[in-house]
C-alpha cells in the first residue's frame, strides 16, 4: 500500500522530503477522530436501514419477487457489517490520520450502502446521509464529557451486535473492533478527547438540517439547532455547580458560600463502562428509530450559513489527489462485491413513495448535493497487479455468493447443501 | 398596539403566569419586552423603569418571535404594575438585573468549537471596539461602533506554509504592547502577526515539522503579551517568546520555554507586582499544570502548580492571583508566589471554555459549554492574604455551546459571547 502511495507521489514529481512533510502536514486537530466518526456514522446508517427495511417487511411466503423479506433484510445488514468491520479495513482506519473531507466520507458510505443487494437512488442516499450526520452531530454535541464520545461509539457497536446475534463470525469481528478501540483510546488523556470532540464538531459545523424525529421529540428547534438541556445529571467527574469554597494560606477551608447557578443539576449516578461488555449508562448512540416512526428531513431554509461552507468545497482542492490516494488505500481493503447479471439488485426507497423520492431529488438545494467521487482503485496494469496481490491477502473466508435475482440465489444455496 | 423599536425585541402574547419567565438568574425567560418607546399610554407611565425591565431572552440566532397584537385586560395591567413594583424595590436576587442583552453583531461564518474563541480590543480614543472570532480555516475581524453597529470587517486566512492542505486557525488574539498593538493568529501551520487592523502581516513563524510525531497534530495555541514580548504556546508544550520592537517587522524569537509536558492551552500575563520586573506570565496545559514565569531577557520559572488530570482550558492573572478554568467546570484561584489554592468554585456543569478579567474592578467572567456565563467579583484581603470571591451575575445563552467570552471594556460593564455554530456575537451590557 505504501509502495503504491509512494509511486503516485513520485509520479507527481513532489520531492521526497516535501512529500513526507506533505503527508505529515495533513494533521487537522486530532489525528484520532476518524475511526470514531466512521464507526458512529456507520452505526447510524445501519439503524436507519434496519428501520426502513423492517417497515417494508413482507412475510416470506406472501412476498412477490421484488419485495423485501426478513431474509433479505438480514442479508443486507450482514453484508454491510461484514464490509464495514473487515479486519484490515479497521486496522487501516485506526492508524493516526486526519479526518477525510465530507466528499470522501460520503463516497465511502455510498460504497458501503451498496455492498449488498440493496440499491439506493441519489435522493435516498442523500437523505440517508443527512439523517446519519445530524444524528451524530446531536450525539456529539450532547455528550456530557468529551470521553463519552467513546461510550457513544460503544453503544453503536453494542446495538450492531444485537442486529447480528445469529452470526458468530460477525459477532467476533465486532468484538475484535471493540477490543482494538479500547486499546487505542483507553490511554488517551482528557485533553486529547477534548481535541477529538472539537475536531468532530468542526466536521459538523453549519449543518442545520431539521429531522422530524428530533423536532417531534423536542431535541431540535425549528431553526435546526439542538436543544441543550440545563437540567439533569452532571457528567461523571464533575460536581454540581453552586458552591464557592475559600481557603487560607495553610490550605484550611475558611468559608463556604452557595450561589445560584441557574440550572437544575443533580449528581451523576454512575460512570459508563469502557470494557468490551458493560453498562454504558449513556443513552446517546442507541437505536432511536422504531418501525412506526418514519423519519423525514427538511432541507429548505438551511442554506443561510452554507455560503462559507460551499466556498470551501467549490475551490479546487489541491489536496484532492492525496485524499483520493488515501481513500483508495483504505478501500483497497474493503471487500466490494461486484454485481453480476442484468439486474443490479433491489432498490430501497427511504421516502414513503417513489414520487416523493423523485420530488426530493429535484428540490434539493444545490449546496447540499453531495457529489460522489468515483474511485478506480485499479487504474493501470502495473499497479493493478500490485493491488491485486495485496488485495488477495485481504481475502475474507466465507464469501457468500449471491446473484441478482432471489430465485437463482435460493437455487444456488440449495445446490450447496 | 405595542411595537418594538430598535434592536430585535418584540412583544409576544403574555402568558397568565410567569409573565417575565423565571425570576432566578439564568432562568429561562419566556417573554421579551420592548424597550423605551411603545404606543400604549398606560405603559408609558411605567416606561421610566425600562432600564430595569426584564432582559430579553437570549435567543440563539433563530427567527425572531412573531409580534402579536395584544388587547390588554385590566387584570393584566395590574399584574404588570405589580411586577414592576417588585422590580423597583429590588426584591429579585441581587445582580439579576445587572445586564441586558444588546444588539447582536452578525458574523459571516459561525464560530468554531474552540476554547477562548473571542478576542476584543477596546479603543477608547476612537470609540470603537474590535472583535475577532475564529470560523475554521479563516478568522473574522469586526470593527464595531458603541451601539453595536458593525462598521468594517475583514477575513484573515491561515497561511498555507509547507504542505498543500488548508490549515485550521486555533486562536486569534490582540496583544497590547507598550508602543503598538499586534494581532496574532495561531494555526496548524504556524504563527502569523499582523498590525492591529489585520491589514499587513508583519511576521510569520512556521511550526517546526521536525518535532512532529505521527500520533499528534501540530498546532500553536495560547497567546499573550507581556511587556515587549509576545508568548505563544505549542502543541509540544513549549512556549515561544518573541521580542517585539517598537515598530517595524524585526520580530525575533528570543526564547523557547520548556515547562509543560503536554500541549499548551492558554497563556495570561499582567504587569509584575515588584519594581524591577516587567511582567508575570502564567501558562496552562492539557494536563492542568500551571507554570508561573517572570519575564525578562530570560524568563524564569517561579512556581509550578500541578494539575489533577483535567485540562486547564483558560487562565487569567490578577494581582498575583492566577484564575484557572478547568475541563470539569471548576474555576480555581491560586496564589502565584506560593502555588497555594485560595478559592475553588464549582462554577459550571461542563468544561469551561473561556475566562476573562476586568482588571480595574477585579471582575472575572467565566463561560462554559453548559450555556452559562457567570461574573464573579474578586477581592484580595491584604491583612490575611486571602482571596474572596462573590458571585455577581449569571446569564444563560439558551441552546448555545459557548466557545468564547470577553469583557468589552476595562470596567467590566459589558461583555460579549460567541457560541459554536452561531453566526453572531451576543452582547450584554449593564449600562
Amino acid at each position: 500500500m505504501l509502495y503504491i502511495l509512494d509511486q503516485r507521489l513520485r509520479a507527481q514529481n513532489i520531492p521526497g522530503d516535501k512529500a513526507r512533510r506533505a503527508l505529515r502536514a495533513f494533521s487537522i486537530m486530532s489525528v484520532r477522530a476518524l475511526p470514531l466518526l466512521f464507526l458512529n456514522l456507520g452505526g447510524e446508517m445501519l439503524y436507519i436501514l434496519d428501520q426502513r427495511l423492517r417497515a417494508q417487511n413482507i412475510p416470506g411466503d406472501k412476498a412477490r419477487r421484488d419485495e423485501w423479506t426478513e431474509v433479505d433484510r438480514k442479508r443486507v445488514l450482514h453484508d454491510i457489517i461484514l464490509t464495514m468491520f473487515n479486519k484490515s479495513f479497521i486496522e487501516e482506519l485506526l492508524k493516526p490520520q486526519e479526518l477525510y473531507s465530507k466528499k470522501a466520507l460520503r463516497t465511502i458510505y455510498d460504497r458501503l450502502a451498496h455492498a449488498s443487494i440493496m440499491k439506493l437512488n441519489q435522493a435516498s442516499m442523500d437523505k440517508l446521509y443527512d439523517l446519519m450526520t445530524m444524528a451524530l452531530k446531536y450525539q456529539v454535541l450532547l455528550c456530557p464529557r468529551p470521553k463519552d464520545v467513546l461510550l457513544v461509539t460503544f453503544n453503536h457497536l453494542d446495538t450492531i451486535k444485537g442486529l447480528i446475534q445469529d452470526n458468530p463470525a460477525l459477532l467476533h469481528l465486532v468484538d475484535e473492533t471493540l477490543r482494538q478501540l479500547i486499546e487505542v483510546y483507553g490511554g488517551l488523556s482528557a485533553g486529547e478527547f477534548q481535541l477529538i470532540r472539537q475536531t468532530l464538531l468542526t466536521f459538523f459545523q453549519d449543518l442545520h438540517i431539521r429531522v422530524s424525529l428530533f423536532l417531534k421529540d423536542k431535541v431540535q428547534n425549528s431553526n435546526g439547532r439542538f436543544v441543550l438541556p440545563v437540567s439533569g445529571p452532571v457528567p461523571w467527574g464533575i460536581e454540581v455547580p453552586g458552591l464557592i469554597r475559600m481557603f487560607d494560606n495553610k490550605g484550611e477551608e475558611v468559608r463556604r458560600v452557595e450561589f445560584p447557578h441557574g440550572g437544575n443539576y443533580v449528581t451523576a449516578p454512575k460512570e459508563g463502562s469502557f470494557e468490551v461488555y458493560g453498562d454504558r449508562v449513556l443513552k446517546l448512540g442507541t437505536n432511536m428509530y422504531s418501525v412506526n416512526r418514519p423519519v423525514e428531513t427538511h432541507t429548505s431554509g438551511t442554506s443561510k450559513n452554507l455560503a462559507s461552507q460551499t466556498q470551501q468545497s467549490i475551490a479546487p482542492n489541491p489536496l484532492a489527489k492525496e485524499e483520493l490516494n488515501f481513500l483508495a488505500k483504505l478501500m483497497g481493503g474493503m471487500e466490494i462485491k461486484k454485481t453480476s447479471g442484468p439486474e443490479p439488485g433491489f432498490r430501497l426507497n427511504l421516502f414513503t413513495t417513489d414520487e416523493e423520492e423523485e420530488q426530493a431529488a429535484l428540490t434539493r438545494p444545490e449546496e447540499l448535493s453531495h457529489e460522489v467521487v468515483n474511485i478506480q482503485a485499479t487504474q493501470d496494469q502495473q499497479r493493478n497487479q500490485e493491488l491485486a496481490r495485496i488485495m488477495g491477502e485481504f481475502e475474507v473466508m466465507d464469501q457468500p455468493r449471491w446473484s441478482a435475482s432471489k430465485g437463482d440465489d435460493l437455487l444456488a444455496m440449495m445446490d450447496e447443501l | 398596539m405595542l411595537t418594538a423599536v430598535g434592536g430585535s425585541c418584540s412583544w409576544t402574547l403574555p402568558k397568565p403566569r410567569g409573565f417575565y419567565g423565571s425570576l432566578r438568574p439564568g432562568g429561562r425567560r419566556r417573554l421579551t419586552v420592548a424597550p423605551a418607546t411603545t404606543l400604549c399610554a398606560g405603559w408609558l407611565a411605567l416606561s421610566t423603569v425600562t432600564p430595569a425591565t426584564a432582559p430579553r431572552a437570549a435567543g440563539s440566532g433563530g427567527s425572531p418571535r412573531p409580534s402579536a397584537c395584544v388587547s390588554a385586560s385590566s387584570l393584566w395591567w395590574r399584574r404588570i404594575r405589580r411586577d414592576l413594583a417588585i422590580l423597583e424595590s429590588g426584591k429579585p436576587t441581587r445582580g439579576y438585573w445587572m445586564f441586558r442583552r444588546q444588539r447582536s453583531i452578525p458574523l459571516r461564518g459561525s464560530a468554531a468549537a474552540l476554547c477562548n474563541n473571542l478576542s476584543v480590543l477596546h479603543l477608547p480614543v476612537c470609540n470603537l471596539t474590535h472583535f475577532g472570532v475564529v470560523h475554521g480555516p479563516s478568522a473574522q475581524l469586526l470593527s464595531v461602533a458603541p451601539e453595536g453597529v458593525p462598521l468594517a470587517q475583514r477575513q484573515l486566512h491561515a497561511k498555507e506554509g509547507a504542505g498543500v492542505s488548508s490549515p485550521l486557525i486555533t486562536q486569534v488574539h490582540w496583544c497590547a504592547l507598550p508602543f503598538r498593538v499586534l494581532l496574532v493568529l495561531t494555526s496548524h501551520r504556524g504563527i502569523q502577526m499582523y498590525e492591529s487592523d489585520g491589514s499587513v502581516m508583519v511576521y510569520w513563524h512556521a511550526l517546526d515539522s521536525r518535532d512532529a510525531s505521527p500520533v499528534q497534530a501540530m498546532f500553536a495555541r495560547g497567546i499573550a503579551s507581556c511587556g515587549h514580548f509576545i508568548c505563544v504556546g505549542m502543541w509540544s508544550g513549549r512556549v515561544l517568546v518573541f521580542d517585539i520592537p517598537a515598530k517595524g517587522p524585526n520580530i525575533v524569537l528570543s526564547e523557547e520555554l520548556a515547562g509543560h509536558p503536554t500541549s499548551v492551552t492558554d497563556i495570561a500575563s499582567e504587569p509584575a507586582q515588584e519594581q524591577d520586573c516587567m511582567a508575570d506570565v502564567v501558562t496552562a496545559d492539557d494536563s492542568g499544570l500551571l507554570c508561573v514565569w517572570r519575564s525578562g531577557p530570560e524568563f524564569k520559572l517561579l512556581t509550578r502548580i500541578p494539575g489533577f488530570g483535567v485540562p486547564c482550558t483558560s487562565v487569567q492573572l490578577w494581582k498575583g492571583i492566577a484564575a484557572a478554568g478547568y475541563g470539569n467546570g471548576q474555576v480555581r484561584l491560586y496564589e502565584t508566589s506560593t502555588g497555594a489554592l485560595h478559592v475553588q468554585i464549582n462554577a459550571h456543569a461542563r468544561a469551561i471554555c473561556a475566562l476573562d478579567l476586568a482588571p480595574e474592578v477585579g471582575k472575572l467572567l467565566s463561560a462554559a459549554e453548559d450555556t452559562f456565563v457567570h461574573i464573579w467579583k474578586l477581592s484580595k484581603r491584604t491583612e490575611s492574604g486571602c482571596t474572596e470571591v462573590e458571585h455577581c451575575h449569571g446569564e444563560c445563552v439558551p441552546d448555545t455551546q459557548v466557545c468564547g467570552a470577553r469583557f468589552c471594556d476595562p470596567s467590566g460593564s459589558s461583555f460579549a459571547v460567541t457560541g459554536y455554530d452561531l453566526a453572531e456575537i451576543l452582547r450584554f451590557s449593564s449600562e
